[in-house]
């Protein structure tokens, strides 16, 4: 438990620094681009009070949109996604809950089941994204297509880290 | 009272959810009517250090493309300086001999453009219409052929280079008069391919190539390279050989338009013998 807060303390700041000062810099053919510093709300333990993920998310989104200058945007997706965390981790909780002493992991609960908890979450985190960007619902088809390509391109890179990371 | 306790107490979740969301869009809101006039934005002590410090190694990576600007600057400048204004009148040396007639002749021109690392390079000279440079001609400078003239206008020719894979000459060996084709394959502005030099011949690295005459463009022994690799193909009956540019094409600047005199008349004399 001690471990804990440095190592997410730790993860908050490597994933603001590696959003802004290289993914952002990912853009292919102009509008798709990674938001990968959402896996830090997907990795919170599963223990962490719902009311302190939303306030985590909001000063994450805060940092990032700190540095775009897009501000208030990635806090309010973020919050959004945070929002939806304990609904997506209910539905698709396996039969006996999660056990202590576990965290959300590839290591711990499979691909499969992070690939489906990641999908739903960063879907959602791009869609309120690319909504709240725009601030209006026209050219609704652009939208959808930014977040699927972003959603795939995210969660690509997400699974990559969790094997890069969390070797057994 | 208790009741509206018991209520945010059991929805505190929900709550919290929706005062985090309304603050969120209420800061879009407010930065996008008044920009930067908050304080959390890129140009603020955190953010503005980290750009900084990004900025300190990234601005390595720029430094070459930084340089080249700065040249071209310089070159801006070095043209609006009162030397760089040049009397158009250019003097063509004639020689008035009966047993000779002139092939060719020859005009300066500045290399006002150049690029030497794309697929296709052209260049710019700063001779034209005006001075006497016409669609087709050769241009050579002191160290070998630099291409074939593309376009004229008025005062400026734009020019294929030797660097570009679409332009063929006709090379030859200067030891032994075996000729073949040299064509750029794009990659390294050093090197080029002479292809078609059949397989029996003895070539070695440093055997000069020059232009062998026959396509009419080109007079005939101007430099074009250093042998620099021979190499066997299996089974082909062709060379692969890699030639060596004498010219540095990264700081050409003075260069000659040649125009063939008798270009018109080889050329109707080999188009009658194709049509027999």
């Amino acid at each position: 438990m001690i471990k804990v807060l440095p190592r997410n303390i730790f993860r908050f700041v490597f994933l603001v620094l590696l959003q802004v000062m290289v993914l952002n810099n990912i853009q292919f053919s102009g509008y798709i681009n990674p938001y990968m510093y959402v896996l830090f709300i997907l990795l919170l333990p599963f223990e962490t009070p719902k009311w302190l993920v939303l306030v985590l998310s909001f000063i994450l989104g805060l940092s990032v949109d700190m540095f775009c200058d897009t501000l208030g945007i990635h806090a309010s997706a973020s919050v959004f996604m945070a929002f939806l965390r304990p609904f997506v981790l209910r539905a698709i909780s396996p039969r006996d809950g999660f056990e202590t002493g576990t965290y959300p992991r590839v290591s711990f609960y499979g691909v499969v089941w992070f690939l489906k908890y990641s999908l739903l979450l960063v879907f959602s985190h791009h869609l309120f994204l690319f909504v709240i960007e725009v601030f209006k619902f026209d050219n609704l088809h652009l939208i959808l297509w930014r977040t699927a390509l972003s959603t795939i391109f995210t969660v690509f890179l997400i699974i990559i880290s969790q094997f890069v990371m969390f070797r057994k | 009272m208790r009741s509206l306790i018991d209520f945010i107490y059991k929805y505190h979740y929900f709550i919290l959810f929706i005062l985090l969301e309304c603050l969120s869009v209420f800061l879009v809101i407010q930065y996008n009517n008044y920009q930067h006039s908050s304080f959390i934005n890129s140009s603020n002590n955190v953010s503005g250090n980290v750009y900084n410090s990004l900025y300190g190694v990234t601005q390595y990576f720029e430094l070459k493309a930084k340089n080249d600007e700065l040249v071209n600057k310089l070159v801006s400048y070095h043209n609006q300086n009162k030397k760089a204004y040049k009397s158009n009148n250019v003097t063509l040396s004639e020689l008035y001999d009966s047993i000779y007639i002139q092939q060719f002749e020859h005009v300066e021109a500045n290399v006002i453009n150049n690029s030497v690392n794309k697929q296709n390079n052209y260049l710019t000279l700063n001779r034209g219409l005006k001075h006497g440079v016409s669609k087709g001609m050769a241009v050579v400078s002191q160290y070998g052929v630099v291409g074939i003239v593309k376009d004229v206008s008025e005062n400026y020719a734009s020019v294929i280079s030797i660097l570009n894979q679409n332009l063929k000459i006709s090379a030859m060996v200067k030891k032994n008069n075996y000729f073949g084709t040299l064509q750029w394959e794009g990659g390294s502005y050093q090197y080029t391919t002479l292809y078609d030099l059949p397989n029996h011949i003895s070539l070695q690295k440093g055997d000069t190539i020059i232009t062998s005459g026959y396509s009419a463009v080109f007079p005939k022994g101007e430099l074009l390279g250093i042998v620099n690799k021979v190499q066997q193909r299996d089974g082909g009956e062709f060379l692969y050989v890699q030639v060596k540019f004498t010219e540095d094409f990264k700081k050409l600047t003075n260069v000659f338009v040649v125009k063939n005199l008798l270009k018109d008349e080889q050329i109707a004399l080999e188009r009658s013998s194709l049509n027999d």
